[in-house]
């Protein structure tokens, strides 16, 4: 099936998750959409399949234009879809799951015979080894992932979205998958592959789209190097820069050392890791999502369970609870500011006092001065900008950037000796960014530490007095903010600093396993289950 | 119960378990620990009150009745050694239920089966030894048990219509009392039990109605949306009950009976005679109601949709299934069925509505669909030993016993609790129930 999509756009209120993208994916193709967390890609899927009513453009197949108004019209015109969140009922056999919706019937009685048969033949066919019978909450999810895609086989899909389907995969399970879909491929089904996993992509894709930002960045061949995939995912040209003076070095206030973090499943998430941050300075984290940045971010706040030290002025955070962290001044901007960072139907007021509650200003015994929470609202509001109704609407209502300015205005509204920011512009307009960015050099010329946790390498490079690269849970090492664009590509691929410097610049350290970094010689790529990107072998 | 129900029911030791039901006992989930720990203390009750008190005397148990075909003796125990003998039981099970999960395996059902019995036993020789006469009919109890289950086993499977769909329905108890009422009305107007039959169950599918347009459509908290109901249909049929039935009970509240058949021969068959083929009209409906509910479940493409969009809706709506209008019919079906339950109580049981006669039947309804786990066989047998407790309480305070009635009219809901806190098996409804499925 050859499939186009054109000039696509999806908007979300203001926020436009995709901003005219277009793709053609010729018949037997592996087309890789690849991208960040928070890209638009699994948007673009979405409306590919008729979850989502494109604002604008147009779905051809097979030259035809299409209008989907649901699922099953996208199933009907033979595009399936396997979702990153399975949509598989945990409690029904394989047969059940495969059947429901397109159920055949022996007068009124179900016939999951015919389907146990089609089961088996597509199993067979492909060497799924899926049993019809077995209860899909038994199954391993790389079991059950096949089940997802015997479920669009038997509905003769000719063409195949795999939503970030590595995902929750181990290696090998990875490794069977790519075999999976180059079968597939040979059969004549076109496959839409979504991921940000580097390794599988060039394995496996015949063509690459890049997207940023719900826009199209390029299409490039799986010859494409990893760094300049890489560079592509997270930004080659510079569009924004912060003003700021050189930084004013104070005393190093905070220490870390030896973090290490390990996973409910026994992986270590964090390892054995060592950085300082000083007064005056600010610490930009760099890495592909997933490598470790956001169990940093939760260990530093107390969230997660972590070994080794913390000391902030020589008071040791690890094993306080939350609570004692941010009363040793530490103010956080989480990832997710509307899960994390906000209480969505509370007023812009209450969100401003949400861990200030405590403060003496805003409480007296038992009951809230209500009085001083507002005056208290109306101040922040004119200071940040933040653009509401007014000081009583619901958080929820405003723009995503308006949104975080409520956070970062919360966080920096009390005397802080650490400032500790995840992602703080994702999703975020221009004007705000500009803003916020503002705010936190600020703060680092007041004389506060600030660690900035970012994907995007434009934000890294604006912000950064130094950048810490993380890999694996590995610190990679620390360089400053001169550093080329091609070093930082290489390290958040694997590669330690000096080994870039020794070689060059020039080679694809992405390609190696990472040796000599520190004392540390546990393999990655050994049996421990990694969900981590960017799975490089040698 | 069919394999495919009972593979929903018991919980999954560990995944891949590979054909063994032996697992490292750390991975058994926390509720598999429950079911010995619940047996201990049940065995321990029995200890203490059952073999500490039992009865000096001889308990009889008659089980013939008059009119029987032939006699089967009257079943006499002594009172002590049988209670002392139950007790060990109890304690062997208990044991056998601890080593169990020692060794990392699940309490197996027919211990949870056989334990069960034995209490119920225990109980029954206590209580009865106890009374002034320690003498009771077998048969009539049952019976009597198995008749006031009959709306019980309706609600349930009414309410199980819905639930299973996704949509919580708090509301059984209105469903009852207003398809009771509806059929005191219509049975009276018209003169026909059956048109009786047909209103309550028009009735009942009304307050259905109002339960899935504000719970489906508007989306407004089903818990909260049932437990008005109740308050409404109560308010409402209390309100019409004095303004117009009682005025004119010749015309409004004096509906016809509905026929009752004993079954020639089969009817006069010792024990069961009485208790299955010698019934009213709504009882016999309840024998083909609960095996054609089970079929519907779990072996038509209704159930197929209807258990999915219980339990995963989204992954429903991928597939084209339309999940709020299939929740709407789902929930009107139900209401259609407890109204059945609901012309019990105007149509056989008494021949006339008064306020708020149900007295929340609907609840215990609701509580055997629960302890049943949402499976029409399982919620049928909870029904009938939540009918069994009722009956046992009047009989009880016709033989005198000192136990204050009041106590066993707590028992159905005593066993819901310590159903639901696992200490029987594991319980889970269906996964979506209660939720709202919003379209994006």
């Amino acid at each position: 099936m050859k499939l186009e999509l054109r000039e696509i756009t999806k908007k979300f209120g203001s926020f436009a998750a995709n901003r005219d993208v277009s793709l053609t994916v010729e018949p037997g193709e592996i087309h890789c959409l690849l991208g960040e967390n928070g890209a638009g890609k699994s948007t673009l899927m979405n409306v590919l399949y008729g979850l989502y009513r494109p604002t604008s453009g147009e779905i051809l197949v097979d030259g035809e234009p299409v209008e989907f108004s649901g699922p099953s019209d996208a199933l009907h015109r033979g595009i399936g879809m396997v979702h990153q969140h399975f949509m598989l009922v945990p409690v029904f056999t394989v047969a059940e799951n495969v059947a429901l919706g397109s159920e055949t019937r022996k007068g009124v009685t179900l016939d999951l015979e015919t389907t146990r048969r089609r089961i088996r033949e597509i199993s067979d066919q492909y060497g799924f080894a899926v049993d019809p019978d077995a209860v899909v909450e038994d199954l391993p999810v790389g079991v059950q992932q096949r089940v997802e895609i015997i479920k669009a086989l038997v509905r003769d899909a000719q063409l195949l979205i795999l939503d970030e389907p590595t995902a929750v995969l181990t290696p090998k399970e990875t490794d069977e998958l790519l075999a999976i879909m180059r079968q597939l491929k040979a059969d004549g089904t076109s496959i839409v592959f979504i991921s940000h996993k580097l390794r599988e992509v060039r394995e496996v894709s015949d063509v690459i789209t890049v997207i940023r930002r719900g826009e199209v960045v390029g299409s490039v061949s799986p010859e494409a190097s990893t760094s300049e995939l890489a560079a592509m995912m997270v930004g080659r040209e510079v569009s924004l820069t912060v003003d700021k003076q050189p930084a004013q070095v104070g005393e190093q206030t905070l220490v870390v050392e030896d973090l290490t973090v390990v996973g409910d499943n026994g992986v270590t998430l964090l390892d054995n890791l060592s950085l300082s941050v000083s007064q005056g300075e600010i610490l930009a984290v760099a890495g592909v999502q997933g490598n470790g940045q956001v169990e940093f971010v939760e260990a530093l706040l107390g969230l997660r369970k972590a070994s080794g030290s913390i000391r902030l002025e020589s008071q040791e955070l690890v094993g306080r609870s939350v609570r004692q962290v941010l009363d040793a001044g530490v103010g956080f901007v989480p990832e997710d500011r509307s899960t994390d960072g906000l209480v969505g139907p509370f007023s812009v007021a209450e969100n401003l006092v949400l861990d200030l509650y405590k403060d003496p200003r805003f409480h007296s015994g038992p009951s809230l001065k209500q009085k001083e929470i507002r005056a208290n609202a109306e101040q922040r509001i004119k200071e940040f900008d933040i653009r509401t109704a007014s000081a009583a609407a619901h958080a929820s209502t405003l723009s995503g950037g308006n949104q975080q300015k409520i956070v970062v205005a919360r966080e920096l509204s009390r005397p802080l000796k650490l400032f500790v920011a995840s992602q703080i512009t994702r999703g975020v307009d221009v004007g705000s960014i500009e803003f916020i960015h503002d705010r936190i050099v600020a703060e680092r010329d007041n004389g506060v530490p600030v660690i900035i946790v970012s994907t995007e390498l434009d934000e890294v490079y604006g912000l950064a007095d130094r950048i810490a690269v993380f890999f694996h849970g590995r610190l990679m090492g620390i360089v400053g903010p001169e550093t080329p664009r091609e070093t930082l590509g290489q390290m958040m691929a694997g590669a330690t600093e000096e080994e870039v410097r020794s070689q060059g610049g020039l080679a694809h350290p992405g390609l190696q396993p990472p040796e000599n970094s520190g004392t540390d010689s546990t393999d990655h790529d050994g049996d421990a289950v990694s969900n981590l990107p960017w799975e490089e072998q040698a | 119960m069919s394999t495919a129900t009972q593979t929903h029911d018991i919980e999954p030791a560990t995944p891949q378990s590979e054909g063994t039901d032996r697992v490292d006992p750390a991975a058994l989930p926390s509720t598999a620990r429950r079911a010995p720990l619940g047996f201990a203390v049940l065995a321990l009750v029995s200890f203490v009150v059952f073999a500490l008190g039992a009865p000096d005397g001889s308990v009889t148990f008659r089980i013939s009745g008059d009119g029987d075909l032939f006699r089967i003796p009257d079943v006499v125990v002594p009172g002590l050694l049988t209670e002392w003998l139950i007790t060990a039981l109890l304690v062997v099970l208990t044991v056998y239920a601890f080593l169990r999960v020692r060794t990392g395996r699940l309490t197996p059902s027919w211990a949870v089966l056989v334990f069960g019995l034995l209490f119920v036993a225990g109980f029954l020789v206590w209580v009865v030894g106890a009374a002034e006469t320690p003498s009771v009919s077998l048969t009539g109890l049952l019976a009597g048990g198995v008749a006031l289950s009959v709306p019980l086993v309706f609600g349930s499977l009414g309410g199980l219509m819905c639930e299973r769909s996704g949509v919580v329905n708090i509301a059984i108890e209105g469903q009852l009392l207003f398809g009771a009422f509806a059929a005191a009305v219509a049975g009276s107007l018209s003169g026909s039990a059956w048109v009786g039959l047909l209103a309550a169950m028009i009735g009942a599918a009304l307050v259905s109605l109002v339960l899935a347009v504000f719970s489906i459509t508007y989306r407004v908290n089903q818990v909260i949306v049932g437990v008005v109901l109740n308050v409404l249909v109560s308010g409402l049929t209390g309100f019409l009950f004095a303004t117009l039935l009682e005025s004119d009970s010749g015309r409004f509240n004096s509906p016809p009976r509905l026929p009752s058949y004993a079954i020639p021969f089969l009817s006069d068959l010792p024990l069961v005679g009485r208790i299955l083929f010698d019934q009213s009209i709504v009882g016999y409906f309840m024998w083909l109601a609960v095996p054609i509910v089970w079929f519907a479940v779990y072996r038509t493409r209704w159930g197929l949709r209807t258990r999915a969009i219980g339990e995963h809706p989204k992954a429903a709506d991928t597939l084209g299934i339309n999940v709020n209008r299939m929740r709407f019919l789902n929930v009107l079906l139900g209401g259609l069925i407890a109204g059945i339950g609901g012309s019990f109580y105007t149509l056989v049981s008494v021949t006339s509505f008064t306020r708020d006669m149900t007295s929340g039947a609907g609840y215990i309804a609701l509580a055997a669909l629960i302890f049943g786990r949402w499976n029409p066989v399982g919620a049928f047998l909870a029904a009938l030993l939540f009918g069994f407790a009722s009956n046992l309480q009047s009989v009880l305070s016709f033989l005198g016993t000192p136990m204050p009635s009041q106590f066993l009219a707590m028992l159905p809901y005593i066993i819901t609790i310590l159903a639901v806190a696992g200490l029987v098996g594991t319980t889970r409804g269906p996964a979506a129930s209660g939720q709202p499925y919003v379209k994006e």
